[in-house]
Formats: structure tokens, sequence, C-alpha cells
């Protein structure tokens, strides 16, 4: 009887051990999972696009001699003074207050050294990343903490945020324990209470009040500063095509792998589109208008590499940003804070409990003893050495397609590896010229 | 006075002339005609200048102003003083929803009625309306002084932070960890003194009002208040 052999244990595709671990959690403590950063899940993405590289048909340019150009110009439509960047890689709003004043300070210091912008967040402008920034996009959020007049008139651009992609639909959520006497005193709320920050705007409902509310912004700032439309990747042909007609110079469109700061798991992982899915639609919309390279589009979510970087141009962006990356490139998730991370129950790479303040890299905290350990010249140079990588990885790609401008790389420099990205994108499956929904189908 | 006909100048030239004010301008009274429901007629004038409409406002009238006093002679639409950092601005009329919303400083009076969402998420302004306001008003209201002669709609107060209330006539309803709390000597203080500065103090007296307040009980999210979100 002791020979025959057992029928090993099985686990649940359905309920998998992480499943039920969140069960047991809920069921312990009543609170859903608060979490920061974007999703986990696995999703199309740009590792499933290849370039296809010049050949007999086209000819490639000779790389560190013929010049491949990576400057953009944002808000060329309506603003007097539009925003020249040297590269089209920007730093996405994150929040003072999410963020500690030292790391947005590097975001700023980071970013001027590499030619691009940085953005504020949901708290308002310090004077940290004003100081430090050549270039800092300020944004006009539902909360409006800490927004004045003054500060619109000294940042070089606005956005505004309708979205973001890690929770379309969704406010904001600063907890407590991050609400120090400066945070607290920036957004006008009592020390250490949670601070929700609206999902509406207060003030405008739907486009054609977004179209009066950007025209009042327009009026303030004497129509120098280009405007932003910010939304996350839900419906981009139709939210692109409103955001055109609101009057916006720019429209910024982040996919559901875009961070936030602190919201439920439950949101980031099941609300939104990959941003994969998002851009076509939105470039088919501004085609559809005239408006395609007129309006510029940013987009956001997952750009990791240069190579995203020239696939999501490739595909009609003008520009990306980057959020996550950017810390990681700071010193977030380091390994070299292992032992601190296995304190708070996680491991480096995996840790993304930010909304508690207890970052050991320094970075996503108001813990004046912990953000000392995170230094701002040094993480600034990190960032800058990061950028200037992308860029010249995304100019690799692009002087191997034969294009003298990262703007010049098109869809037709693509294929797809799977099915679903070839839907997704719009790009054929590689070694076919099969687009699933195009070419009369399956 | 400087008089700006706003149908023959047009509002970018209007805005423009004001947001050319500095501290020590000699053009210190303006007069707006012709307003005709044009949206965002002097907003983000910061200057200490005086600037009569005569006339309905469309949206954002007075949007951020700070400092200078302007008066609508008529209505205004959405958002009015929206975001307001310092200033007064006077309306004779009705004022559409979300007047005063997210206002940081400075005083808004309405003569007439206000629609909802008056003083939505306001940030340290004070707002006197002589008659009621919509339902929805204060909504997360931060801090500074809502003062209602007349009622209140539905859900006053929802969500409420450190804003207080005074309304005179009834609350339809109150939000969400809105509650009605004693009125002690600085409240009058401050009643009689919005009373007086907001050009009601002959219609009506500091103690006939009642104050509404947080009850704090949101503050921090708790599992067991979650039928309150």
């Amino acid at each position: 009887m002791t020979d025959l052999p057992r029928t090993p244990p099985r686990f649940s595709a359905t309920f998998t051990p992480a499943i039920n671990a969140e069960i047991r959690r809920a069921a312990a403590s009543g609170i859903y999972d608060i979490r920061g950063g974007g999703t986990k899940r696995h999703l199309p993405h740009f590792d499933d696009l290849l370039f296809l590289g010049a050949s007999i048909s086209r000819y490639p340019l000779e790389g560190y001699r013929e010049k491949c150009a990576t400057d953009v110009w944002l808000g060329t439509r309506f603003a007097k003074k539009p925003i020249h960047l040297e590269i089209p890689v920007t730093i996405a709003g994150m929040s003072f207050g999410a963020l500690s004043g030292p790391a947005k300070e590097a975001l700023g210091r980071g970013a001027s050294a590499a030619g691009t912008s940085t953005t504020t967040g949901d708290g308002g402008m310090t004077e940290e990343e004003r100081g430090h920034s050549k270039t800092l996009v300020y944004q006009y959020l539902p909360s409006r903490y800490g927004m004045n007049p003054d500060d619109l008139r000294r940042c070089d651009a606005i956005e505004v945020v309708v979205g973001q992609g890690a929770k379309p639909g969704g406010g904001g959520m600063l907890l407590g324990q991050k609400i120090s006497d400066r945070v607290a005193n920036m957004r006008n709320l009592p020390k250490g209470i949670d601070q929700r920050s609206a999902c509406r705007h207060p003030d405008w409902t739907g486009p054609d009040d977004l179209e009066i509310k950007i025209m009042e912004l327009r009026e303030i700032t004497d129509w120098e500063k280009p405007i932003y439309v910010k939304v996350g990747g839900a419906r981009p042909y139709y939210d692109t095509a409103l955001a055109v007609k609101a009057g916006a110079d720019v429209v910024v469109l982040d996919g559901m792998q875009g961070g936030t700061a602190a919201t439920q798991d439950v949101f980031i992982e099941h609300v939104g589109m990959p941003i994969l899915a998002c851009i076509p639609q939105a470039v088919k919309a501004l085609q559809d208008l005239g408006m395609h390279r007129k309006v510029q589009l940013i987009v956001s979510g997952g750009i990791r590499t240069g190579a995203d970087v020239a696939k999501a141009m490739a595909l009609g962006a003008d520009a990306v940003a980057i959020g996550t990356a950017a810390l990681i490139a700071l010193g977030d998730n380091d390994p070299k804070w292992e032992e601190e991370y296995q304190k708070l129950g996680t491991t480096a790479d995996a840790y993304d409990d930010w909304h508690e303040g207890r970052d050991p890299a320094g970075i996503t905290t108001q813990d004046p003893e912990l953000f000392k350990r995170f230094d701002p010249v040094l993480g600034g140079r990190r960032l800058k050495n990061y950028l200037k990588v992308m860029t010249l990885e995304a100019q690799t790609i692009a002087r191997a397609c034969g294009k003298n401008h990262l703007h010049n790389l098109e869809p037709e420099d693509l294929c797809s590896l799977t099915i679903e990205a070839a839907a997704m994108a719009g790009v054929p499956l590689a070694g076919t010229n099969w687009i699933p929904g195009r070419n009369g189908g399956f | 006075m400087q008089t700006f006909d706003l149908g023959k100048e047009g509002l970018r030239a209007l805005n423009s002339s004001l947001h050319a004010l500095k501290g020590q301008t000699n053009m210190t009274s303006w007069e707006v005609v012709n307003p005709k429901g044009a949206h965002a007629i002097a907003a983000g004038v910061d200057a200490p200048v005086d600037i009569t409409v005569r006339g309905s406002t469309g949206y954002y009238c007075a949007g951020m102003n700070k400092q200078a006093t302007i008066r609508i002679k008529g209505s205004a639409g959405p958002g009015v003083a929206e975001n307001m950092m310092s200033g007064t601005v006077i309306i004779d009329g009705n004022a559409s929803q979300y007047a005063g919303a997210t206002g940081r400083g400075g005083l808004l009076v309405i003569k007439g009625n206000a629609s909802s969402r008056c003083g939505v998420s306001m940030k340290g302004i004070d707002i006197v309306v002589h008659g009621s306001i919509g339902h929805m008003s204060a909504f997360m209201a931060q801090s500074g002084n809502l003062v209602v002669l007349g009622d209140a709609g539905d859900a006053l107060g929802d969500s409420l932070y450190e804003a207080r209330l005074f309304v005179r006539g009834s609350v339809k309803s109150l939000g969400a960890d809105c509650i009605e709390k004693e009125m002690r000597p600085e409240h009058y203080a401050i009643l009689e003194d919005l009373l007086k500065r907001g050009e009601a103090d002959h219609l009506a007296k500091p103690s006939e009002f009642k104050r509404y307040g947080s009850a704090r009980k949101l503050y921090n999210f708790n599992i067991d208040n979650a039928s309150s979100y």
C-alpha cells in the first residue's frame, strides 16, 4: 500500500496561494489592500513588439556619425511660450507628500541636466522642484491642494489632470501617517488625517465645461503656458478627441501600468487599459481630427527602456513620461536596503507600501530621519544618467530603422510577437501582414 | 474711472489690462460694461483695485482673484471667485454652481441665492449668502466660514473638514460627518464681523444662526464607517 504513488498536492489556478492570502488578510483586517505603484499583472506590453530594422528596402544611419535628433516641442497649438525639450522622456507628476522634498529636488536636478521637464503633483508646487527644474509642469488637480495664481504664472506648462492610468475614475489618497506639518500646511488640512483627493474637479463637469476652464487658465496666465490634459487609459479615442475639442495643447495619456502613490490594489489591477492598447486609439483620434503632431501626445505607463520610448514614438506618440522608472533610478527598491525591506515584510523590487511612509530608501516618505538617507545630488545624477541611456537606446534603434529623428519612427518599423499585441497596437503579427480586427478579420 | 466695453474690446484686452496693474497704479477704479455673460471676466487680477461689472457674468468671473474688490451688478455663472486668494467679490444677484469653489481667502458675498456646491472644497475663503444655497454645498470644505441667511439644500457639508457653516434657516439634510455644533462666543464674533462685511448686518443677527461642522469621524479610515463613504 505504501508504495502506491500519491496524487501530489495541486494548487487551484483560481484560488491561488496569493489569492487565498489576500482573502485571509481581508478577513482579518476588514480593509482593502492599499498600495503604491502600478499594476503588477502580466499585460500585453512593448515587450511584445519588435523593430524590423533596415535592410535592402530601407537603409540605416551610421551610429555616432549620422545625426538622429531627439528634441520635441510641446504646446505649439495655442501657447505663446511652447516648451522645447532636448529629449522626449519627461518626468510624470508625483506629489510632494507622496515623495520627500529631497526626492523632488533630485527629479528636478536629473531632468534639467538631461534637458527635460518635471511635473508637480497633488500637493502643490515646492521650492525644491521649482528651484531645480528648468522646465516645470504644474498639475491642476481636483483637490486643488496648494493651487494659486502665482505658481500658475511661474510654471512652464499647466497639466489639467482628469485621471491617471493607475486609477481612471478614482481620486487620490494620502494616508495620515505621511501628513507632516509641512504637508498639512500646504494642503490646508489638519496634521495626521487621511487626505482624500476628489475624483472630479470641483468646478467643472464634462468637455464643454473643460473648454471654459482651459480658457480661464489661459486668461489667468495671459495665454503664455502650454496646457496639457491628462487622462487615464480608459476610452482613449474619445478622451483624446474631447481634450482636443476642449482646447488642449497636449494630451497626456497614462496606461494602467502607470503608478500611484497609494490606492486600492483592486483599483490598480482591475480598472483601465494597458498603454499598448491606448496609444493607437489616441493617435487615430488625433489623425481623424487632423491634429496629429499639432496637439502633442505624451504617453506613460510602464516605460522602462529606450526601446519602450522608441516603440511608443513609433506608434505615434510625441514624447513619453516616466514615474516608477524614475524612482527606481533614484534608488527606490534598491537591494542594498534588503535587510530593512525584510523587516517591513517585503523584499527589494517588490516594496510598494509607499503610503506607509517608511520607505527605507528615503524617497516615498516624510520622515526626516529616512529622507536624510537620500542624497538629492547623487539621485539627480543617477536620474540624468538613466535618461541619457534611454535616449541613446532609442536613438540606436531609430538609426537602425533609418530615421534621423525619433519622431520619424513609424508603425511600419514594427512587428508584433503575439496576436494580442498585434490587435492592440495595430501592428502586424511577425512574419505576416495580419492585424486582428483589420484586413478582413481573422 | 476706467470704463471698458467688453462687447467692443474683448475679454483678452480686458484681462490683459487688469493683469498689467501693479500695486501703485493710479487706475484703481474700473467699470466693465456689456459683459453679456462672458466667461473669465476679471480672472487672475492681482491688484488692490475696484472693478464693477455692469451686468451678468458667465463662468469663473473673478477666478483666483487677489486683492481686488469686484462687484457684479447682475448674476454670476458657475465658479464665480473660484480659488480666490484675497480681496472681495460681491454679487448683487444670484450665483450659479460652485460659487467660491476651493477659495483660499478673501470674502465672497452673494446677495441673492447660490446654487449647488456653493463653497465646495473651500480652503479659507469666507462666503456670505443673503439668500439660500443648493445641495451639496461645502462638500469637502476644508476651512473658512460659510454664512447663509436663508436655507440650505440637501447634504450640507458632506465630508466636511474644518470649515464652519452658519445657517439661519432650515437645512434640508446634513451630509456625511456633518453635525450641528454649539455656538460659542467666538462664533458669534465671527458672525457679527462677517454679517457686517457681507453687507447683511441689517438683515440678520448672529443669534439667529445655527452652526454646523465636522464630527471628525471620517478623518481616518475605519471599515465600520463604510456605509458613510
